[in-house]
């Protein structure tokens, strides 16, 4: 699904090295996490991988399902099944978040050559898959994420994942800034997505969201690196020791 | 005090084509208007309150021509039923007007109002002007109250069932208008005013409005699209107690547009809400200049000016609230922002708040700034096409003035004109 080889990443602005050789190749329908100490280089994995401005990428590729995302525009990466889950969403006044999910829902139908959905057909399954996240009908008429607490925020981009339904969903520490509660309800809704060879990678900091959302494989990630892959025992060795002995020579 | 000699010059250049009409009951009324602008003068480069915005093509003698503009896009307006006064380059056609006796409200033409003894309109003509020509003079109001050639007279006495629209057609690259309107609406009475189209190469606009008691007025009007023309309108209202008035302007695009609006909170209560938006790409500027006075306690206001501009588009707004040491529990907020699409445009702004009353609230901003970056990549990263995800951000920015058009059909109808515009102007 996704594979990626020797990926190295300068910041633009700065021209440091943030991505020192990555390596990383999920198959279909499997669930990686990454962690790592703050500054290792997880987010900028993730927005290299979407496309964002302000990186360059100084040797390496980054393919999905073949295709070089690195060529692509942010949009087309999107359209060809990639999905990033913002560790802080951002704000849009102005913009309605249902008339924002619907226009992105169908602006990917649409390069992808199929019919679009219309106005009913979406407010159906939109309805449905809101409720399960336990999102209601007044947050979908707010504009986009405005005014919305930390919870909601990671509630809707677990809506717009549902509803866009991709085929590879990196998730950048969606479980910052959520209680409990708030947290079971986004693995709830993560995990209500898996299968159907759909592939995941979960970055996060802390080993607590991989207790309710199980990976295959873990990795970590220090210095620009993937330093380790294991199995969920990794994770649990972290949450135990820290990342002391793991990053420790990388 | 002597005037500067640029001053007189650019007045007696600009007076030289005109003659005073016979006017009837309006005559003394041009007169004394004549005699302020003669004292006053045309306004130059230098002066303060046309620091931003040159004058110089408004005050030439000979009107720069402006090409005519066909448009595909069909004209505002066109789904709401509304009672038409067709002006052509300045001209009523009464051939492409509805009948204005059907309207539900008194309409008088200018032209023709000196053989009728119109009391209210003796009282009401140049009136609310020569009031607003302190402490800031406004020259080509005078010279509008003077000069102006036809116009209507409109008197609502109850709530009036259709708008009135007033449709301003250009069909002479070298037509120079001068209309000048009035509106008085009755205690308890309202009435909703359109205009749109260019109007003419050089369009001077006067508009009296005075609010009655508990009346409403309401103003939507979509400036035209074409290129070359320009405009320089003054909007002048007094409100009694209860009073609501609420205006919004769409400009798209327009060589130079100076937007004029002086309102008096007069009476307890009164309420005034003026909203603009205005988009260009190259040569435009368009001009807010507001000033609004809270004269009586307990009132109202809100300003909301939106700036779309590109290729070198220059925006100015310069908007005062001024609160009279009476005018206690005051409540005034304006906003003028700009959205700059690129490094060449600019927007010129100057905010000011005068304040005598000590238990006011007032507030005041004004940014411009490029388009989001954050917000950008944002829905592109959900599958917006990057064009489609910057009109979505720039309708976004309008859409706080936009929200200011009290009526559903017509604030849809602004919005399918400013959605054609962003599509038009693709690579936005």
């Amino acid at each position: 699904m996704l594979d990626i080889k020797n990926l190295h990443v300068d910041l633009e602005a700065e021209g440091k090295a943030i991505l020192k050789g990555v390596d990383l190749s999920v198959s279909a329908g499997s669930v990686h996490a990454i962690m790592g100490p703050n500054g290792s280089g997880k987010s900028t994995l993730s927005y290299v991988l979407a496309g964002r401005d302000g990186y360059t990428v100084t040797s390496g590729t980054a393919t999905l399902e073949g295709a070089d995302l690195l060529a692509m525009e942010p949009e087309e990466r999107a359209a060809a099944g990639l999905f990033l889950a913002f560790q802080y969403p951002v704000e849009i006044p102005g913009v309605g978040n249902m008339t924002f999910l619907r226009t992105a829902v169908n602006a990917q139908r649409k390069s992808r050559g199929e019919p679009e959905m219309s106005a009913g057909e979406f407010l159906k399954v939109i309805r449905q898959k809101a409720a399960t996240l336990n999102i209601d009908a007044e947050m979908m008429k707010r504009p986009v994420n405005v005014g919305f607490s930390g919870g909601e925020k990671k509630r809707n981009e677990i809506l717009q994942m549902a509803m866009l339904e991709p085929r590879m969903c990196i998730l950048d520490e969606t479980d910052s800034g959520l209680d409990v509660d708030a947290m079971k309800l986004v693995a709830e809704g993560v995990n209500a997505l898996r299968g159907a060879g759909r592939s995941f990678l979960v970055i996060t900091h802390y080993q607590r969201l991989l207790d309710h959302i199980r990976p295959d494989v873990v990795h970590i990630m220090s210095d620009g690196r993937i330093v380790e892959t294991g199995g969920p025992e990794l994770a649990l060795e972290v949450e135990a020791n820290g990342y002391a002995r793991l990053v420790e020579g990388a | 005090m002597a005037l500067a000699q640029a001053k007189s010059d650019a007045l007696a250049a600009r007076l030289a084509g005109l003659a005073l009409p016979a006017g009837g009951w309006t005559r003394p009324a041009r007169e004394a208007a004549l005699a302020r602008l003669t004292a006053m003068g045309l306004p130059g480069k230098r002066d303060e309150y046309w620091r931003y915005t040159d004058p110089s093509s408004l005050n030439a003698a000979e009107v720069p021509p402006a090409a005519l503009f066909d448009s595909a896009e069909p004209p505002p307006f066109a789904d709401i039923p509304r009672l038409r006064l067709v002006f052509v380059d300045g001209v009523f056609d009464p051939a492409q007007s509805d009948d204005p006796a059907t309207a539900g409200v008194e309409i008088t033409r200018l032209a023709e109002a000196q053989g009728t003894d119109l009391h209210w309109g003796r009282e009401l003509y140049g009136a609310l002007e020569a009031r607003a020509q302190s402490p800031v003079p406004r020259p080509f109001a005078a010279l509008n109250t003077a000069f102006a050639s036809d116009g209507v007279l409109i008197r609502a006495t109850r709530p009036a069932v259709r708008p009135v629209s007033l449709v301003y057609l250009h069909q002479s690259e070298a037509s120079d208008a001068i209309l000048h309107h009035l509106v008085k609406i009755e205690a308890g009475a309202s009435l909703t005013i359109l205009e749109n189209g260019p109007a003419a190469a050089r369009f001077n606009k006067v508009l009296e409005v005075e609010v009655g008691a508990g009346g409403q007025f309401h103003h939507v009007r979509a400036q035209g699209r074409d290129h070359q023309r320009r405009a320089i309108t003054h909007l002048f209202a007094r409100l009694g107690e209860g009073a609501q008035f609420k205006s919004f302007t769409l400009t798209a695009n327009g060589r130079l547009t100076r937007n004029e609006t002086v309102i008096e909170l007069a009476g307890e209560g009164a309420s005034a809400h003026i909203a603009g938006a205005a988009m260009g790409d190259g040569d435009f500027l368009h001009d807010d200049t507001v000033f609004i006075t809270h004269a009586a306690p307990g009132c109202e206001s809100r300003q909301v000016f939106k700036k779309v501009l590109k290729n070198g588009a220059v925006g100015v707004f310069q908007g005062k609230i001024l609160v009279r040491s009476q005018a206690q529990k005051t409540d005034g907020y304006q906003i003028s922002q700009s959205l700059l699409l690129d490094e060449d445009s600019q927007f010129l702004a100057k905010p000011e708040l005068e304040i005598y009353a000590d238990d006011v609230k007032c507030s005041h901003g004004s940014t411009s700034g490029a388009i989001d970056p954050a917000a950008l990549f944002y829905l592109r990263s959900r599958g917006l096409p990057i064009g489609q995800a910057k009109a979505f951000l720039v309708l976004a920015f309008l859409a706080e003035a936009l929200d200011e058009i009290a009526d559903d059909r017509l604030a849809a109808d602004i919005r399918a004109r400013l959605e054609g515009w962003v599509a038009r102007h693709d690579g936005v």
